[in-house]
């Protein structure tokens, strides 16, 4: 089964079995991940479960689509280079584990 | 008697137990609620649900691993009957009974029924649960003929999934202009052209007298000017009633939902209301409203598990919708109200804009269509209190997360 490890910024980590066809931010509001918000259950409206994907997977990803694009450009906490919205993320193969950085806030 | 009893386990009583417990709330919380499904996604019911898109498992927003990690307990399929405040007991179908020190009701809103001859026939739907939406969607596959009661977002959006299923789509509106209550002229207009464009017959002005039909099945609705359209299935979607009978019966004041104060906290102290079945002040609408939203389900929840633990984190954002309809994304934040200005941001033509609306030059609301971007910097100005000049903003060359920049660094 296919894993994300969220990790926090104080470096505490939670890691979650996720299937493929789950989006990463349904994985977290299922398990309770803190600091992951996903108040629109995925139509891209609300930019609230943005994470930093690991920088070396980051590239590996399917890259993100003009709408996302549109809403990470409005993200409350810091955008970087590999900021992504985690309701457009799914662990897909090769990965085995995705590792996301829970950003300092989301509103 | 200890700890929390939460009747509804929707967003905002699911919201309010988790940010309870993770403020610190120790005591036992239990959630009650007389559906059978855990906690389940409501927006995609009347779009990816209807259109296959999303399976039933994948609805599921909080699974039982979630409720063991929190220490929560949840009780399905047990509706909350009666509410004994002085005793602190809510007493459930089968006459079991839990006892609490604190009591949040998240019962929600129903829909709205309709009253004329003929409504109780096979074949006339609402669309509130996710059994409401197996239901339709099982009818819908079989329909040819659709009559949509409603031009609000439910009517709406189940009229552009049936559109997009290839059904033959009637939407009866009562008023002049469709989702009327929530959106300016401009818009109206323009939903009007894309659900025309999409082949649906949209009719304005007006309403339905009966519905007709043999064997108690549904065959045609009969409209106020005499005529008939026929119909083999009908989705009413004429608006919602707060589920506030239980807090009424127990003596809790009730206008238009349970009146909470910006916690959450009814005039009880320790009963707290949140999401569709409580009316709050909001600030930034400049009275009190009943909202029926997801954010304003969890953002309140929020507060109201907050004050549960003995934290204070008073509910004040802005009120943020969204629908989606054909390849529109219209996105609201604010409630526009009485406004008395208006600019227009973008070609409607196009099928991207926003409108802005102000009420004595400070910015009250902006509806956005597929500017997703521009919504959320939307968000942030009303959020600051920062209004840009309607010619700011009818200017699409001007800049507006620059204010939002110096907004944040002047706040900094």
């Amino acid at each position: 089964m296919p894993r994300v490890r969220f990790v926090q910024r104080d470096g505490s980590e939670k890691s979650i079995e996720v299937g493929r066809d789950l989006s990463v931010m349904l994985a977290a509001v299922r398990n309770g991940i803190h600091g992951i918000d996903g108040e629109c259950g995925g139509s891209l409206d609300c930019a609230t479960c943005h994470v930093y994907v690991d920088e070396e997977q980051a590239s590996s990803l399917p890259q993100p689509d003009e709408e996302e694009l549109e809403l990470l450009s409005a993200v409350s906490g810091e955008r970087r280079p590999n900021s992504r919205l985690s309701c457009q993320l799914k662990v897909l193969p090769p990965l085995d584990e995705l590792v996301v950085h829970v950003p300092a806030r989301q509103s | 008697m200890t700890g929390l009893v939460i009747i509804g386990a929707s967003y905002a009583g699911v919201q309010a137990a988790l940010t309870a417990r993770d403020a610190g709330y120790s005591q036992p919380i239990t959630i009650v609620c007389d559906e059978e499904w855990l906690p389940y996604q409501r927006p995609p019911l009347s779009k990816d649900f209807l259109l296959g898109r999303i399976s039933e498992q994948n609805l599921i927003l909080r699974d039982e691993t979630f409720f063991e990690g929190k220490q929560i307990d949840l009780v399905l399929g047990h509706r909350a009957t009666l509410l004994d405040l002085r005793a602190r007991q809510v007493t459930l179908a089968g006459d079991k009974a839990l006892e609490f020190e604190k009591l949040l009701i998240a019962t929600g809103s129903r829909a709205r029924r309709i009253a004329v001859e003929g409504a109780d026939f096979d074949g006339i739907f609402y669309l509130r649960s996710v059994n409401d939406a197996i239901d339709l969607k099982a009818r819908l596959a079989d329909a040819a003929e659709i009559v949509i009661v409603g031009g609000g977002f439910i009517g709406l959006e189940v009229a552009a999934s049936a559109a997009k299923l290839g059904k033959k789509v009637t939407v009866v509106e009562a008023s002049s202009r469709l989702l009327e209550r929530a959106v300016s002229p401009v818009l109206s207009a323009f939903l009007l052209d894309t659900h025309v464009r999409a082949g649906v017959d949209v009719m304005l002005n007006e309403t339905i007298t009966s519905f007709k039909g043999s064997d108690r099945k549904v065959s045609a609705v009969v409209l106020g000017n005499g005529a008939s359209v026929r119909a083999d299935l009908v989705l009413v979607g004429i608006g919602g009633v707060a589920n506030d009978e239980i807090a009424r019966s127990a003596g809790l004041r009730c206008t238009n939902g349970i009146v909470v104060d910006e916690h959450g906290q009814s005039e009880t102290s320790d009963i707290f209301a949140a999401g569709d079945c409580a009316n709050h002040f909001n600030r930034f609408c400049e009275s009190w409203v009943r909202l029926e939203s997801v954010q304003n389900a969890q953002d309140q929840a929020k507060a109201a598990g907050f004050a549960i633990a003995g934290t204070r984190a008073p509910y004040e954002s802005v009120p943020r919708f969204w629908s989606d309809q054909y390849d529109v994304k219209l996105q609201i934040v604010g409630l526009a109200g009485q406004y008395d200005r208006q600019a227009v941001r973008g070609a409607v033509d196009d099928g991207r804009f926003s409108v802005f609306y102000y009420r004595q030059g400070r910015l009250v609301a902006v509806d956005t269509v597929n500017r997703p971007g521009e919504q959320m910097a939307a968000r942030r100005l009303i959020a600051a209190g920062i209004s840009p000049a309607p010619e700011q903003a009818a200017d699409p060359s001007f800049d507006l997360k620059s204010l939002v920049t110096a907004g944040d660094k002047a706040g900094a």
